[in-house]
């Protein structure tokens, strides 16, 4: 097995191999593990970027809002503000003298010049030093523009990425509650966790409405100000990306008495339960009718597609490194209906309860790390003979480097592999790496001889 | 011509305070860049865990190589109480696991803010490891608040030589001597031609940073913790050595550089040219390695010259009066400026991010024969360029610039050249050749023809010969 830190033992298990399973979580990563996290303003940024009609600007020096512009695959069919990025680029002086001043004659001039819905303003590690009274400028331009003003606390050291989803939550809840619900639906419902990577969201609001069902809001996917606004009136939150948005819907439970479920929205059978498990909350059979007929029909549509790649794809090998644990869940039993075996999966911010799933869920032998690092992955897919690497940008090169394939399911991807036609996507994005013919030539497969391939 | 027509004055721009989809990245980069160049080495960042990572982001998506950045990985305690602990902690963690030979720390924002006193810090570590086999450390004060990605390319290279260099270190391999070449922040396959130049000149050079293997690696069968390649400690610690260093970069006048440093404290000479794209600044290259050897440019440089410049009279037509916008940093500018300014184009406005106070004068230098006077701006955005080019009702050609430049030559609707750092669209910003007159003729071919393909497209004719 890899050279693991003694600090960071704990937390990488194999299956089947030690009597206990107590893996190690929820910690502060080590200092020089290298990990593969980013910090609290990270979290909060990723989950309140897709808000397309809101102001976004980034109080601190500019590196927070150079690495973050126009980086998710969050796509709008309106406004684009989101993919712009402000900052207040606090210099010398402003670290000296305090930012205050600089942060209110920003906001006032972006919030005059692009007549925002609502400004969100990142607090970055300094911004929690030098003292800035965030909270009291957003309040006077709150009074000033006549819009919400919003002071997200993720000052990056303050935390991990899980912090930085529950000040993007805070933020939420002090939107949500102030807009009009009375024409809203008894069968209504809010998208929670789902980011409209490349329209994703497009596609789950289709099946509900096919199915009957009211979406009141997004959060944050394609997401509006005045939907969220009026999130208060839906009958239900349908929590994807749990570890982001657990909070939220808690909140809001307690606040407005919504009740929430959890689904997946990747992968067939996580796809189909997800629906039927919205359907079955409102005790409405015909929903549910309708809801099995659209199943059935998209599942006869692209079942000979993935029949086609699971042939090709018996027996392969996967790999999984991802933000949150949930989404490796369902990752596991698609790479499963692709005939894939997954090999090792882990994740960033995984939590007990998420690693006890993962454990329930994965073959004898397969490798579970929390908050792992390139040493380790590398080591991973060296000895476990991976096929297929699922992770994102910062976990490509790994995959890449020793001739494995990869498949982008983070954030910045530009494929919907959620819902059923993403099932199919992802099928073949899978497909298209593992099968290429580049691999026989890598020294991995072949050595680094230089005799023609036969 | 002797009387340069002055350009109209600027309009009145509205003083934004905020910083609208920024033309930089902040210093703390530009170190890890400097630090990966260095063979052996592991970048290191002291500070919270997201600076690594968004940074480790940024390079892998140009480079498309494994990147890895440690960090002390600060939290709210650290803050408060410093991060001396966490700094040695990581520093044996980053031991343990890759056994580096150096290990390059940069700082950020939060500790330059803190006041953490990071120098004494690695004392302090030093002297409780006292290990001969531990790495050694050097160190970078890289706040981000302070200037660019470049600043803190720039300010690394400074620190490593200053940590590092040592009178009399003796560079056996290097019998005739040998010279320093600091060429800045250019692309992998740069500094390969850069390599190949010198050896062609029979000079031994040490080039630093050299990240030509570790920021471009073949495919691996096992994954190498820290890349093969790199400018080796024994090369940086005989810098003080050199019979003279070489730095690319018109606009480093106003800074304490690496060469600066060698000529101050070792007497060792230094030369400052400008990023040599183009005929005329690859000249005054060519022209300083001639003078450093004794030896006459080799031929196949000479015949690199000729055949850029028979490129230049067979496209000239193409090009003449087409209009440029140039965006990027401050020297690419400069270099990119010159190079297309000898070929005919116009390059109407040309800007950075940066703002080393020598823009404009560097600029001015290299585009003497021009008749009109360019426009120059130093510390912009993309939307204070788009608001002057919407103002002055600029009708660019094309874009020359990073990746980030795609978004306004979009919205222009003209075709973007891709050239410098990031380049997070493309394949292959890495093996861009930018440099000596081979990596203008790369360039040159890639403008005309993209022009070309503009004019195809955009007739009805559908021309088959251009």
């Amino acid at each position: 097995m890899a050279d693991i830190l003694r600090e960071r033992e704990r937390q990488v298990y194999r299956k089947g191999q030690q009597q206990t399973f107590q893996l190690d979580c929820e910690k502060q990563s080590v200092a020089g593990s290298v990990s593969q996290r980013a910090c609290v303003f990270c979290g909060s940024r990723v989950v309140l970027y897709p808000i397309t009609d809101a102001l976004h600007i980034v109080h601190g020096p500019i590196g927070c809002a150079s690495y973050t512009w126009d980086i998710r695959g969050a796509l709008s069919s309106g406004p684009e503000l989101h993919r712009l990025s402000f900052s207040t680029d606090l210099k010398e002086m402003d670290v000296v003298r305090g930012g205050e001043k600089k942060l209110f004659a920003a906001l006032c001039e972006l919030i005059d010049a692009h007549q925002p819905k609502a400004a969100f303003v990142y607090g970055t590690c300094i911004v929690g030093v030098i003292g800035d009274d965030v909270e009291a400028v957003c309040k006077r331009v709150s009074m000033e523009k006549g819009i919400p003003v919003l002071a997200v606390q993720s000052e990056g050291f303050k935390g991990t990425k899980k912090d930085g989803y529950r000040a993007a939550c805070d933020a939420l809840l002090r939107i949500v509650g102030t807009g009009r619900t009375e024409d809203i639906s008894p069968r209504s419902i809010n998208i929670l966790g789902d980011f409209n990577l490349a329209g994703e969201t497009w596609m789950i609001r289709d099946y509900y409405a096919r199915m009957g069902v009211e979406v009141v809001s997004c959060i944050t996917g394609d997401g509006r100000i005045d939907d969220i606004r009026r999130a208060h009136g839906a009958a239900l939150n349908v929590v994807q990306c749990s570890g982001s948005m657990t909070y939220l819907a808690k909140s809001m439970k307690e606040k407005y008495g919504i009740p929430s479920i959890r689904v997946s929205y990747f992968g067939l059978d996580d796809m189909s339960k997800s629906l039927y498990d919205v359907a079955r909350h409102f005790k409405d059979q015909e929903m549910l009718t309708r809801t099995q007929t659209m199943v059935r029909e998209e599942l006869l549509r692209i079942m000979p597609l993935i029949d086609g790649y699971r042939r090709a794809l018996q027996g392969k090998r996967a790999a999984i490194y991802v933000g949150g644990a949930f989404k490796a869940f369902s990752l596991v039993s698609a790479l499963r209906l692709l005939g894939m075996k997954t090999v090792m999966v882990g994740s960033q911010t995984g939590n007990k309860e998420d690693y006890d799933q993962l454990r329930e869920l994965c073959d004898e032998g397969t490798i579970i790390a929390d908050d792992s690092n390139p040493l380790e992955l590398s080591s991973f897919l060296e000895e476990e003979d991976v096929d297929v690497f699922i992770g994102g940008v910062k976990e490509r090169p790994i995959a890449y480097k020793l001739g494995i394939g990869f498949c982008d399911h983070n954030h910045e991807r530009k494929e919907a592999l959620a819902g059923f036609e993403g099932m199919v996507n992802f099928a073949r994005e899978v497909y298209g790496s593992v099968m290429s013919p580049v691999w026989r030539l890598a020294p991995r497969k072949r050595g680094n001889q230089l005799e023609v391939v036969r | 011509m002797s009387t340069r027509p002055r350009t109209p004055k600027a309009a009145p721009r509205p003083n934004w305070v905020s910083t609208r989809n920024p033309c930089k990245a902040c210093a703390p980069l530009g170190a890890t860049l400097v630090m990966r160049g260095i063979k052996g080495a592991l970048p290191f960042l002291h500070g919270s865990q997201g600076c690594a990572t968004y940074m480790r982001r940024y390079i892998i998506s140009h480079f498309r190589e494994p990147m890895d950045i440690a960090t002390s990985g600060f939290s709210e305690a650290t803050t408060i109480f410093g991060g001396g602990k966490n700094l040695h902690q990581g520093l044996g963690n980053v031991t343990s696991q890759y056994h580096p030979s150096l290990i390059g720390i940069a700082t950020t924002c939060l500790t330059e803010t803190i006041g953490e006193d990071v120098s004494g810090l690695l004392h302090e570590y030093r002297e409780l490891i006292s290990d001969e086999a531990a790495p050694l450390l050097v160190h970078v004060s890289t706040p981000s608040y302070s200037g660019t990605h470049m600043d803190g390319f720039h300010d690394a290279v400074c620190a490593v030589v200053e940590q590092l260099a040592e009178a009399g270190a003796s560079p056996s391999a290097y019998i005739n001597g040998f010279a320093n070449l600091f060429p800045g922040l250019v692309s992998s396959e740069d500094l390969r031609f850069l390599k190949e130049v010198a050896a062609d000149f029979a000079l031994p050079i040490t080039l630093f940073p050299d990240y030509s293997e570790t920021l471009d690696g073949p495919s691996m069968d096992k994954y190498q913790k820290i890349p093969e390649g790199g400018t080796t400690i024994a090369a940086l610690r005989a810098t003080a050595s050199a019979k003279a260093s070489i730095e690319f970069g018109r606009t480093l006048r106003a800074k304490r550089t690496a060469a600066s440093f060698l000529q101050e404290r070792f007497a060792v000479p230094a030369k400052r040219i400008g990023l040599p794209i183009g005929v005329q600044e690859s000249d005054a290259f060519f022209a300083a390695m001639e003078r450093l050897t004794g030896n006459k440019t080799p031929e196949k440089y000479r015949m690199e010259r000729g055949r850029l410049v028979d490129a230049y009279v067979d496209g000239h037509k193409y090009l003449f009066g087409k209009r440029a916008i140039v965006l990027g940093d401050e020297d690419l500018v400069v270099g990119l400026t010159s190079f297309l300014a000898e070929t005919g184009v116009v390059p109407i406005l040309c800007a950075s991010g940066g703002k080393s106070g020598a823009l404009k004068r560097s600029i001015a230098e290299v585009t003497t024969h021009l008749r009109e006077l360019v426009e120059v701006r130093d510390g912009v955005d993309f939307m204070t360029i788009a608001e002057e080019v919407a103002l002055k009702e600029f009708k660019p050609d094309f874009m020359i610039g990073s990746s980030k430049c795609a978004k306004l030559a979009r919205q222009l609707g003209v075709p973007l050249i891709r050239v410098g750092f990031p380049i997070h669209d493309r394949i292959g910003g890495q093996r861009i050749l930018h440099l000596g007159y081979r990596g203008a003729q790369q360039l040159f071919d890639l403008i005309v023809n993209t022009l070309l393909e503009v004019k195809q497209n955009s007739s009805s004719i559908g021309y088959s010969y251009l």
